[in-house]
């Protein structure tokens, strides 16, 4: 057994490491500027270390799926605070163009969604179709050579930056549920397209509603067949996630509720000392090295190919969980300072409410739950569910 | 990366398994757990084990043995603990643990092998009541002959060698020598435990007792973590097969919302505890700086999540589950035991506290 890549790699992580060396920080130092970013972001793509999975003619490094390369390049790119490559707004659009788009959408979209000059937002949610999203009743009819979309999104990310949307509509009224759907791109900046900003519990606004009146794309513009956007929506980048990096998240925040719990004082002396405060701390450090040695290890079973079992099913719901625990104990250190939302510890208040939104957002816990009990443990479908939930 | 069981260790786990299997069913458990009177263990499994080379694990090839670590010990703890095996192992195996690491030459010549090949069984003897089990704590003195007591020592009656914590280091008792066992009713019929009173009884120091004491106690954590692992996995999965076939209302009761969250929890739970149980195992063998504190995690971890699944598993069962004839109360006694043996869950959570520097 070992927890680090193995000799094999040590090579690899030094060369990626020699790289960032000579192109980052940029030669003028401003991390901030756009154009050092996509600097970086294009050499390191030429060199195989970015936008792996996407073929060079598309302005990708077109290279072998590879958990460990992939997983290092990541964890050397955060220690240098140097570009990943993110697609803004939602990539989510690029693997699916890949599999389902004609030739035509592949060249006109992907390699501008790489650069950045095209920003999606994801068209999917609706007031009356959330995790039952085959309900949604945004609809587009095919007017000579456009479609004509009327409707209504909502949750939509990032809406009021993006240019584009990727959008499910439903194309033919009459057909039953999941066959009636398309799955349909479309321009934003339209006069027939409104986007309202939703103003979150936190006072922040990342989402948005997305009106559709009239709004126009040419008809050459849906993806996929014509009544399958449902299965459109189906497919993933080939899978270079290890769910590594989605843990430092956790692990982030809980270093932080230590370093706090030390600073602040109660009955005079630091809190980390009170043996409430410091049990309940070991409790979460220990599920919190639960989730990390359990995502090595699966990690080192896809490497592998081997069976993950039903962890690989779990750790959304694990870390919301966390999450909710960890912001339970942070109020129970900050106590009064709880209802200052003006004071020093507004952060910890903040997450107490943002842990909320990993319960909602991207399927909520109870939609998890049934996704462990179907996939996981093998329990036979939820019988409310309608057929292809 | 690499954090995954090699070829030869699932090798070694189908073997077990298989023996197991066939061995150790439901119907011979119980057969064991019924025996009026005082618990027994299963003599006829421990030698079919020993004979397969169970006890030879952790035995260095100079004495005889496989050689292997803490890895390897780990995975057999976690599958006799999924089958509930009535067989004194756990003694046995941290004696030789103890023995391995803290012996002489001619200590380990003497006692190794024949502790390899299962001739004589040997225990440890830690706790000293009142929530006293780690080394700081031990009263017991090894000075001019061993006087006091010590509790839960498993199979104590039965062994031949026991290796007791003693404020000087750990010290070795024969049988023969001046102690009296009590065998106590623990609840868990398939470990039995006894209450030993030393009076004076003659002891011999392993040499290297006081250097390697605490190592052998994380050894301890990580071997209770993994049988906790073990067992709670068994309860899930036996749950789950009984919501399957278990009908109410004309359908599988694994059909009502209520119950399949339930189970999602137990799931939960248990699942992503493996990879601490693991990593301490691995850290016991390859990691010296991390290996007490993520052990105490594990102990603390593990067998808090065993005694929860195992209480869930008989609500999940429904009446059926609260009766002597079926295996939930077996489990959920093997989780008690494991959350009380060398110490409960509260004190190894203040321990990895200290440890982590907080």
């Amino acid at each position: 057994m070992e927890l680090g890549f193995g000799a094999e790699y040590d090579a690899f992580r030094q060369e990626v490491r020699d790289f960032i060396g000579q192109h980052w920080p940029p030669a003028d130092g401003n991390l901030k500027s756009r154009e050092n970013e996509r600097a970086f972001v294009i050499a390191a793509t030429e060199r195989g270390y970015l936008h792996r999975a996407i073929p060079k003619r598309f302005g990708g490094s077109e290279q072998a799926a590879d958990i460990g390369k992939a997983e290092i390049i990541r964890e050397e790119l955060t220690k240098a605070r140097a570009p990943a490559g993110r697609i803004p707004g939602n990539g989510l659009v690029v693997p699916t163009l890949l599999e389902w788009g004609t030739e035509d959408q592949k060249d006109r979209f992907i390699a501008p969604t790489l650069r950045g000059d095209i920003v999606w937002a994801q068209g999917f949610s609706e007031p009356n179709a959330g995790s039952d999203l085959a309900s949604l009743r945004t609809k587009a009819e095919l007017v000579g050579d456009k479609w004509i979309i009327n409707g209504q999104k909502i949750w939509t990310t990032h809406a009021h930056k993006a240019t584009h949307m990727f959008c499910l509509v439903r194309t033919e009224p009459d057909a039953p549920k999941h066959a009636g759907i398309s799955y349909l791109l479309i321009d934003i900046r339209q006069p027939g397209v409104t986007v309202r900003p939703l103003v979150q519990m936190t006072r922040q606004k990342e989402f948005n509603e997305v009106f559709f009146d009239n709004a126009e794309t040419p008809a050459d513009m849906l993806v996929g067949e014509r009544g399958r956007g449902w299965n459109v929506t189906r497919s993933t980048l080939k899978h270079e996630r290890s769910g590594i990096s989605s843990m430092t998240w956790s692990l982030s925040m809980f270093r932080d509720l230590v370093k706090m719990a030390k600073e602040v004082e109660r009955d005079g002396a630091p809190a980390i000392k009170d043996p409430r405060i410091r049990e309940e701390l070991a409790a979460i450090e220990g599920q919190l090295m639960s989730l990390t040695y359990s995502t090595y290890r699966a990690t080192s079973h896809d490497m592998h190919d081997r069976d993950i079992g039903p962890f690989q099913t779990m750790p959304k719901l694990y870390m919301t969980e966390l999450a909710g625990r960890i912001s339970r104990l942070a109020r129970d250190i900050i106590e009064d300072d709880f209802t200052d939302m003006g004071g020093a510890r507004l952060k910890w208040i903040e997450r107490f409410m943002i842990s909320l939104s990993m319960s909602i957002a991207g399927g909520t816990s109870n939609i998890q739950r049934n996704i462990i009990a179907e996939r996981g443990l093998g329990l036979p479908r939820d019988r409310s569910q309608g057929a292809g939930a | 990366m690499n954090f995954l069981l090699s070829d030869d260790q699932l090798a070694l786990l189908t073997s077990i398994e298989d023996l197991l299997r066939d061995r150790c069913d439901s119907l011979r458990v119980h057969k064991i757990f019924d025996v009026e009177g005082e618990a027994q263990y299963d003599s006829e499994l421990w030698a079919a084990l020993a004979d397969m080379g169970l006890p030879a694990i952790f035995v260095p090839e100079e004495q005889g043995g496989l050689g292997l670590g803490m890895v390897d010990l780990a995975i057999v703890a976690e599958l006799l603990g999924a089958y509930a095996a009535p067989v004194p192992w756990l003694g046995h195996a941290l004696a030789i643990v103890a023995i391995a690491l803290g012996g002489s030459d001619a200590q380990k010549a003497k006692w190794l092998p024949r502790l390899a090949a299962g001739e004589i069984l040997a225990t440890v003897a830690f706790g000293e009541g009142k929530g006293a089990w780690l080394p700081g704590e031990w009263q017991l003195s090894a000075a001019g002959g061993l006087i006091g007591t010590k509790l839960l020592v498993p199979n104590a009656a039965e062994a031949d060698l026991i290796v007791v914590g003693v404020a000087e280091g750990l010290a070795l008792v024969e049988k023969g020598a001046a102690y009296s066992t009590q065998r106590i009713d623990s609840g868990d019929r398939t470990r039995p435990v006894d209450t030993v009173v030393f009076d004076g009884a003659e002891i011999e120091l392993l040499t290297d007792g006081l250097a390697v004491r605490d190592r052998l106690i994380d050894a301890a954590a990580v071997l209770i973590a993994a049988d906790a692992f073990g067992g709670a996995e068994r309860c899930v999965t036996m749950s789950v097969d009984y919501a399957r076939v278990r009908e109410q209302y004309g359908q599988p009761v694994a059909g009502f919302q209520g119950l399949r969250y339930q189970l999602v929890e137990m799931a939960l739970a248990t699942e992503p505890a493996r990879g601490l149980y693991w990593y301490a195992a691995h850290a016991w063998d390859a990691l010296p700086e991390k290996a007490a504190h993520a052990a105490a995690q594990a102990k603390a971890h593990l067998t808090d999540t065993y005694l929860q699944v195992t209480r869930d598993t008989v609500e999940a069962h429904g009446g059926i589950g609260f009766t002597w004839e079926h295996d939930t109360h077996i489990y959920m006694k093997r989780a008690m035991l494991d959350w009380a043996w060398l110490g409960s869950p509260g004190r190894h959570r203040l321990r990895a506290a200290d440890l982590a520097g907080w």
